[in-house]
């Protein structure tokens, strides 16, 4: 008999939890648009141990989303790692990308890009009390750090520096532990990330950036291929969010801490 | 379709041949403390015994992707074991890879070794003792010729998973198929599921021959009884 009654709650339970699944599954309505971000990125896209999310991506999408008509409770935000931003705008899965997104040919391919919103430069991070690397030729005897795959590596390996020792790890955040303890002499990405992680409070004072800007990184708004009404509209926030001066208040709050200035906002390139 | 392959950028061949050295020199470290493991797990010595025990129940039951991290972050940066290769960070990733995945894949090893040891008579064992052979006579001349031969079939069940489990190398740099994969990845977004059938026919390559090379193997060595 108890046996019974089990039985009964656990098929009354499984058909409550699949007429749920029903009705929570339509989260594309009108009424939230879906952003995707980092959360593991210091300064730009970053999910708080409280599940708050800050960071300079965080505001620029936020503002642009407010411009297109959606308060800031409305946004879901979506994890999108980097090699996984192209599949979730083209299945429609967020409904744009402000995720250190840099615009590059072969990924308008797949899809298309408003702004820039920040221009950010391949640099160094390295130890505040080193002075032996001025410039990118002096990493040829050091130990580089850089995530696997990532195009701050490649460009290390192929022109930068190709005979500098490079570590590859899976995230940064590895690549700084190497750093505090000797085992790397620096780290490399765009300034605009590795100023975040120079300005995490466990870090703090322990590393500077080497300024060399080694390359330029146009971060962009990554949308559906072909949105060219979205492109439009996104871009018209972006100009906005620079002329009210929200931009430069969001670099402040963000890349202040670490020391870091993106300099003036970019010209808006991707129009159709 | 498949142009971006000629890019000379993309080492495919070289990236797999890691891949297989990865294999092998895990492999052999593996089956060596894998068998020693088992000559540890059914010794008469009680602290051996617990010993083999606990490593396989520890290893075990960790991730993959821990230990080949701990290696790293932990013998590596914080310890300083470079495993003789200093200041080459390619060969440290490389050798610190090989002995997460030999110590890992020994648990495996030794667990398929063991099954194996119980397949043998124990008429055998008491037959070898009664001859005044030693415990260690007895396992390594009696028991293990017999338990290798009737676990092929299991060790090439754990050599395939170990030859996939190499890609765990990529989260500390090695740079095999699953790094350049990585690679490829970032930089031909519109040809992702391309690069994704290409690794996977890449190990299909590696693996299916080693599966069946070793099946036709189990099935030639098998024990009659």
């Amino acid at each position: 008999m108890r046996f019974r009654k089990t039985g009964a709650a656990v098929a009354a339970a499984l058909a409550l939890a699949v007429s749920a699944t029903a009705c929570g599954g339509d989260s594309g309505s009108d009424d939230t648009i879906t952003i995707g971000i980092k959360f593991d990125q210091p300064g730009l896209g970053l999910k708080t141990p409280d599940g708050a999310y800050e960071g300079f991506d965080v505001d620029v999408a936020t503002y642009v989303a407010k411009e297109l008509g959606y308060e800031a409770e409305d946004i879901e935000w979506k994890q999108s790692p980097s090699p996984e931003r192209e599949n979730l705008l083209s299945r429609g899965d967020v409904d744009m990308i402000a995720a250190t997104y840099s615009i590059t040919d072969e990924r308008k391919e797949k899809v298309s890009f408003a702004g820039p919103y920040l221009i950010a430069h391949q640099d160094l991070l390295i130890r505040s009390d080193e002075t032996a690397i001025t410039d990118a030729s002096d990493l040829n005897d050091k130990n580089l750090c850089s995530v696997g795959g990532s195009t701050s590596a490649q460009n290390v390996k192929n022109e930068l520096a190709p005979e500098a020792e490079l570590q590859e790890f899976d995230t940064y955040s590895k690549c700084l532990d190497g750093l505090s303890k000797g085992t790397v002499d620096a780290l490399t990405t765009d300034d605009a990330i590795l100023a975040g992680y120079a300005a995490q409070e466990n870090y703090e004072g322990q590393f500077k950036l080497a300024g060399l800007s080694l390359s330029d990184e146009n971060y962009g708004i990554g949308l559906k291929k072909g949105d060219t009404e979205m492109q439009e509209k996104v871009n018209a926030a972006l100009e906005k969010m620079v002329e009210d001066g929200s931009w430069k208040e969001a670099v402040d709050k963000h890349f202040g801490p670490a020391g870091y200035d993106p300099g003036e906002a970019p010209e808006i390139t991707e129009k159709s | 379709m498949f142009d971006f392959l000629d890019s000379p950028q993309y080492n495919l061949l070289g990236a797999f041949w890691l891949t297989v050295q990865l294999t092998v020199f895990s492999g052999i470290g593996a089956l060596v403390w894998g068998t020693v493991l088992a000559g540890m797990r059914v010794s008469p010595v009680p602290v051996m015994r617990a010993f083999g025990t606990a490593y396989v129940n520890v290893v075990r039951n960790t991730p993959l992707t821990l230990i080949i991290v701990f290696t790293s972050l932990g013998l590596y940066n914080s310890l300083g074991i470079t495993l003789g290769a200093e200041g080459d960070i390619e060969s440290i990733n490389f050798r610190l890879a090989v002995l997460g995945l030999a110590a890992y894949t020994a648990t495996f090893v030794c667990e398929a070794l063991r099954s194996g040891i119980n397949t043998v008579g124990l008429g055998q064992a008491e037959a070898a003792r009664a001859l005044g052979l030693s415990f260690f006579q007895v396992l390594w001349s009696i028991v293990l010729p017999q338990a290798f031969r009737s676990v092929v079939a299991p060790l090439a069940n754990v050599l395939i998973a170990l030859t996939k489990n190499t890609t765990v190398a990529a989260a500390i740099g090695v740079a095999e198929a699953a790094l350049l994969m990585k690679e490829m990845i970032e930089n031909e977004s519109d040809a992702i599921l391309l690069v994704f059938a290409v690794f996977a026919f890449g190990f299909i390559v590696l693996t299916l021959p080693t599966g069946l090379v070793l099946g036709w193997l189990s099935k030639r060595v098998a024990v009659k009884r």
